[in-house]
């Protein structure tokens, strides 16, 4: 694609404008306030049109200056397992327990790598299953059910 | 109460056994994680937070404290093996260290970074002992004006001191700031940026943050590009270091330590920045300058002896102003908030325990540092050999467990998957996570110092150019960013930042 200017730059800007424009117009909601007495508003109005303008100083810096380096790879399958991953810990911890949640997310962590074989990630995830075990719930005393309620008849 | 009868009280807080085991736990695990690329202190204390609640505060203090200059040291060895900085502040140490170890002569170089390291460390917290209780004292006259000026500089500085692009650093700081205003309004209790969430209204919760961005980013940016790390040394050998070496590692060290403690009370990465310095003022001093690059053992005791005392240094204004200087330092003010108590210069009069107990602790923690990494080095080795691929599912979910263990809260867990996607982005396109953070810990000080102030001065912002505390920082702060944009200091800021974190 001949694209004229800094990918990374444009990207960048994009996501300071995306999110100043949400908290500024999310803000816009609030009471403003006075500069004397300022309301919940007045901080975030105000950072976030910075935000906005900043975003569009990064973007219009990148316009003309092509990035240099290739852009590396995406870790498709590493951002789909780990984030995967995490929300499935968050989804789930309270229904299925500790045990069978930390095998799963670890199992499904490991295999991000390209480098970890099915079995390797099976040992992995028990050996991370005990080790978890051993420092959260016997040395810190972390209160959360082994297997959940989900699992129980 | 004059310096001595403090340290005494210090020593007595630190020498408890239980104490001692703890600052031993920070510095062990700060060396591993020193020593292992891929995941650094900032990760690491944002993972143990949560596991310190249960903790007495000094035992929890001393502890992560151990762990940041722990890491300090680990950073060294794995640079000087393997030619890899396990820590950004040990970057320099690779290029001389790398090289007398490819000589044959790791030991000496592992023994010049430690030694020097240990009499920075012990040096520079001597400076914290004396320099902190006067500051706490001026500090305490800080009204809200002061603060909210003193708050822009250490956000502004931070820039003048991170990499890359400025404007860039500046919205991350801004993204940071505006991140800190989700949940409850101090003022009025109007619930903001909430989703309507009840979980969100005490704010986002920083440990999510940190280890979203420091953990769950790097994670993704590693899995870019796998490749295995190679071991070149595997046995060091001859730990001694000659006459002659130790005739050449004095000044250096003297002169790094000075240089680091300066540089370490900087807001925003002084510890890095430290030790390129001393490296450069090593090379012009040198008589024989041609050696450096080659393996002089004099960029090694250098540079491990200013980043070491900035280490150290860098707790200052943290101990002093409740500022933190760096990330880690943030880390650290959650640590004390999630204790209860509001760091900032009240904690030497209220807490005296606590703040001489911390500082003595960092002489017992340098020192447990030597005796861990010269005869213990070999098992550092071995440690090195432990592929990235087992590692990071544990980093995963000790993150998750860990968070999810201060308050139950599985939207904390949500938290870090969209931080760690949002922070992955944000670096993969050249933007810095230190500075966000630095907003996000500061945003909710910043704000509430304005609107205090603005109260007090009806309204009128010129209350922050009268006041002449304040006035001096703002100038100050305005200078920082003059600095960050001269062309001339851009090309050495090029120059200096060239590794990553």
């Amino acid at each position: 694609m001949a694209l004229n200017a800094s990918r990374n730059d444009l990207a960048s800007g994009a996501i300071f404008i995306a999110f100043g424009a949400y908290f500024a117009l999310e803000a816009l909601r609030y009471d403003f306030g006075t500069p004397f007495r300022m309301g919940p508003g007045f901080m975030p109005v105000v950072l976030g049109g910075m935000l906005i303008a900043l975003g569009i100083a990064v973007a219009a810096k990148g316009l003309g200056k092509p990035d240099k380096e290739a852009a590396p790879p995406w870790p498709l399958r590493g951002i789909v397992l780990v984030l995967g991953t995490i929300l499935f810990f968050a989804a789930t911890i309270r229904g299925l327990g500790f045990i069978p949640v930390v095998l799963i997310a670890a199992f499904a962590t490991a295999l991000s790598s390209s480098r970890n074989t099915w079995l390797s990630a099976l040992v992995i995830s028990v050996g991370l299953c005990v080790l978890c075990l051993l420092v959260f719930v016997v040395g810190l005393g972390m209160i959360v059910p082994l297997i959940g309620p989900w699992l129980r008849f | 109460m004059d310096l001595f009868a403090s340290l005494g009280l210090g020593f007595s807080v630190a020498l408890d056994p239980i104490n001692i085991l703890y600052c031993f736990i920070g510095v062990l695990l700060g060396t591993l994680v020193g020593v292992l690329p891929g995941i650094g202190p900032t990760a690491t204390i944002a993972m143990l937070l949560p596991i310190t609640f249960s903790l007495n505060p000094e035992t929890a203090l001393i502890m992560l404290a151990g762990i940041y200059y722990g890491a300090q040291y680990g950073g060294s060895t794995t640079a000087i093996l393997i030619n890899l900085p396990g820590e950004s502040s040990a970057a320099v140490t690779a290029i001389d260290g790398y090289q007398m170890a490819r000589k044959g002569r790791a030991g000496p170089a592992l023994a010049a970074a430690a030694l020097g390291s240990f009499f920075a460390g012990s040096a520079a917290t001597f400076l914290l002992a004396a320099f902190a209780p006067p500051l706490a004292r001026a500090a305490l006259n800080f009204g809200a004006p002061e603060y909210f000026s003193l708050i822009v500089l250490g956000l502004l500085v931070s820039i003048a001191l991170a990499h890359g692009s400025i404007i860039k650093a500046l919205g991350m700081i801004v993204l940071g700031l505006l991140l800190g205003m989700v949940g409850q309004d101090i003022y009025t209790g109007t619930p903001r940026f909430t989703f309507g969430l009840r979980e969100l209204f005490g704010g986002l919760n920083f440990v999510a943050v940190a280890v979203g961005v420091f953990g769950v980013a790097e994670i993704l940016r590693n899995l870019e590009n796998e490749h295995e790390r190679e071991v070149g040394v595997k046995a060091v050998k001859n730990l001694w270091l000659t006459r002659d070496d130790l005739k050449r590692i004095v000044m250096p060290v003297l002169r790094g330590t000075g240089i680091g403690s300066l540089l370490g009370v900087l807001p925003g990465g002084g510890h890095i920045l430290s030790s390129f310095a001393s490296y450069s003022a090593e090379k012009r001093l040198s008589k024989h300058p041609e050696e450096f690059g080659k393996g002089a053992i004099e960029g090694v005791a250098g540079p491990e002896s200013a980043n070491n005392a900035a280490a150290q240094t860098s707790f200052i204004p943290l101990m002093t102003l409740g500022i933190p200087a760096h990330p880690v330092m943030a880390l650290m003010i959650g640590a004390f908030i999630l204790q209860g108590i509001t760091p900032g210069p009240n904690v030497i009069n209220e807490q005296p325990a606590l703040f001489w107990g911390i500082i003595a602790s960092m002489w017992i923690g340098n020192l447990l540092l030597v005796v861990l990494n010269l005869p213990l080095v070999g098992l550092w080795v071995k440690m090195l050999s432990i592929p990235y691929r087992v590692l990071f599912p544990a980093i995963v979910l000790f993150a998750c467990i860990g968070t999810f263990s201060i308050n139950q809260n599985i939207y904390d867990i949500y938290a870090i998957a969209f931080f760690g996607i949002v922070g992955y982005l944000l670096i993969r396109f050249g933007c810095e996570p230190a500075p966000l953070l630095l907003g996000f810990v500061l945003g909710p000080l910043l704000e509430e110092h304005l609107r205090r102030a603005m109260i007090i001065s009806r309204g009128d912002p010129s209350i922050f150019i009268t006041r002449p505390i304040s006035a001096t920082l703002l100038v100050l702060a305005l200078a920082a960013v003059l600095v960050a944009v001269l062309p001339s200091i851009r090309k050495k800021r090029a120059e200096v930042f060239v590794e990553e974190d």
